[in-house]
């Protein structure tokens, strides 16, 4: 009996991780589908980010002079808190590895880890436009934070418990609405999509997460790159699990709606880099702090219960 | 009835938010008289019962606040050649900060008041608290004479939400009369933009303490 449990637990292990680390670049390749098709253009293919990664992978690393070992260690460090911070996350018919009170408080510290290990490799390069970009990052992190805090503490109120696998289930209200635009506004924040930041900009001076990554290379800059993609694939679930009730459905079923919510949530993104062009900086701290506040309301109406 | 009557309401809170987050001068005008057509509507739902000084009242109040106002305020800017922005002495991150600040403590305040038991549950008094704070943000928080009869706008539409809860008892005479008041006001402000524009060759209201010397 203890070893068919031991065996499961394996199971569910290979499962999520296979999930979150085959499965996660292939999101980048849908919204740049959807952008191809928007513009009616044919567009890379939808593997391309495999391509890609694998071509990363066999190169080899120029570093900085000034770059300690730290460099790598951050990037590194920055990849796993990432999938760390995936794993935390139930999947549709697959449990989470670790499912423990006060999990969700740990997810938003690993997100936070991440980003400041990215921003110490970034500065450990000694370039400006690093620093510049680092400097943009972590400012608008501070609203992203925000509203990401927000967010969860909603949930935790609605849920009364700080457990991930029972925070995410949905409840019908006005309430919802509001935490659901927040949280897309926030995903697009997190994974430097477009309204504010341009993932395809090679304008050193416009951009803030690719900036960030410019003396990257070979490996490092595969894992920055998956480490992006498996970050949507992250928010993307969150606000899939937000919105369907997979909780309730069989596994089959569960999963499909998985997969299908998450294709939207990556087609709602590629709509709206195809219709909305990046905001000027001044710009992004408004749409952040509207982001925040749709997260606050969605916060008092948990609390207080009005506008139902 | 009372649920589509919040909802209505919550949606007129969400435009004063707008209002204070929009950076044009145009999409302020359109938001103010979206907005005065919600609030509008709203004496049909609070007096469901047929009556037909009611329907002529609501059609004379969105006809003039989604439609007249706005066409008066488009021709005084056009008149004037203002620019596209509202230029705020707030900036837009406080603004909206302080205004939903604002909207949360007069929805705290509106429960705790002791209200009749029929404005039990509803956004009424909240809501036109919270559109008097944010209308009188607009009119402090932007330097533009256009973009202040706007909040101007705001404010008159919380002031006549709150004139609402007496719905039973002061006839719509009397709203119909402050509806009058402000479309001369409005008419006037156009005239007075004009002057301003072609004194002082700016719509900006910082430049009027001139007129001290």
């Amino acid at each position: 009996m203890q070893i068919l449990h031991f065996l499961s637990l394996v199971f569910e292990l290979l499962i999520s991780l296979v999930v979150w680390l085959l499965l996660a670049p292939l999101l980048p390749g849908i919204v740049n589908k959807v952008k191809a098709w928007v513009a009616c253009r044919k567009g890379p293919r939808l593997f391309q980010l495999y391509y890609d990664l694998a071509k990363l992978w066999k190169r080899g690393v120029v570093l900085s002079d000034l770059a300690s070992p730290g460099f790598i260690a951050a990037t590194a460090v920055s990849w796993i808190a990432i999938l760390a911070a995936a794993l935390l996350i139930p999947l549709g018919p697959v449990n989470s590895l670790m499912s423990f009170s006060g999990d969700a408080l740990l997810l938003l510290y690993l997100l936070a880890l991440s980003r400041f290990c990215t921003s110490w490799a970034a500065l450990e390069t000694g370039s400006a436009f690093e620093g510049m970009g680092t400097a943009r990052e972590v400012s608008f992190a501070i609203l992203t934070e925000t509203a990401l805090i927000t967010a969860v503490l909603t949930l935790a109120l609605k849920s009364s418990s700080l457990t991930l696998s029972l925070m995410l289930t949905p409840t019908p209200g006005a309430g919802t609405l509001l935490l659901i635009s927040g949280l897309f506004a926030a995903l697009l924040a997190e994974s430097c999509r477009v309204p504010v930041d341009d993932p395809n900009t090679h304008l050193e001076l416009t951009m803030i997460h690719e900036a960030m990554i410019l003396d990257h290379s070979g490996p490092l800059l595969a894992a920055s790159l998956h480490g992006a993609a498996m970050k949507l694939l992250l928010f993307s679930v969150l606000l899939v699990k937000i919105v369907l009730p997979l909780g309730e459905l069989s596994g089959i079923e569960s999963t499909v709606y998985l997969i299908a919510g998450i294709v939207l949530v990556c087609i709602a993104v590629g709509l709206v880099e195809s219709f909305l062009a990046r905001y000027a900086f001044k710009k992004v701290p408004l749409f952040l702090t509207t982001a925040f506040l749709f997260c606050f309301f969605a916060l008092l109406t948990a609390w207080k219960g009005f506008a139902q | 009835m009372n649920s589509l009557l919040n909802v209505l309401i919550g949606l007129a809170i969400g435009l004063n938010l707008v209002a204070l987050g929009t950076g044009r001068l145009q999409a302020l005008i359109r938001i103010v008289a979206l907005q005065g057509v919600i609030l509008g509507c709203v004496p049909l739902l609070i007096k469901p019962d047929f009556n037909i000084i009611i329907w002529v009242f609501t059609l004379i109040t969105v006809l003039m606040k989604g439609f007249v106002i706005p066409s008066l305020l488009r021709w005084a800017s056009r008149a004037a050649n203002v620019d596209r922005d509202v230029a705020p002495m707030i900036g837009f991150v406080p603004s909206l900060l302080l205004g939903s600040a604002g909207m949360i403590a007069a929805l705290m305040l509106s429960f705790q008041l002791p209200l009749l038991p029929e404005h039990h549950g509803s956004l009424l008094v909240g809501g036109s608290m919270a559109t008097i704070i944010a209308g009188f943000l607009l009119l402090v928080g932007r330097s533009k004479a256009i973009a202040q009869i706007c909040g101007y706008l705001v404010l008159e539409n919380g002031i006549y939400l709150f004139g609402l809860l007496l719905v039973h008892s002061i006839p719509l005479l009397v709203e119909a009369g402050i509806l009058l008041d402000l479309i001369v006001g409005i008419f006037v402000a156009g005239i007075v933009l004009d002057r301003i524009q072609r004194t002082f060759d700016s719509l900006d209201t910082r430049k009027l303490n001139i007129l001290k010397e």
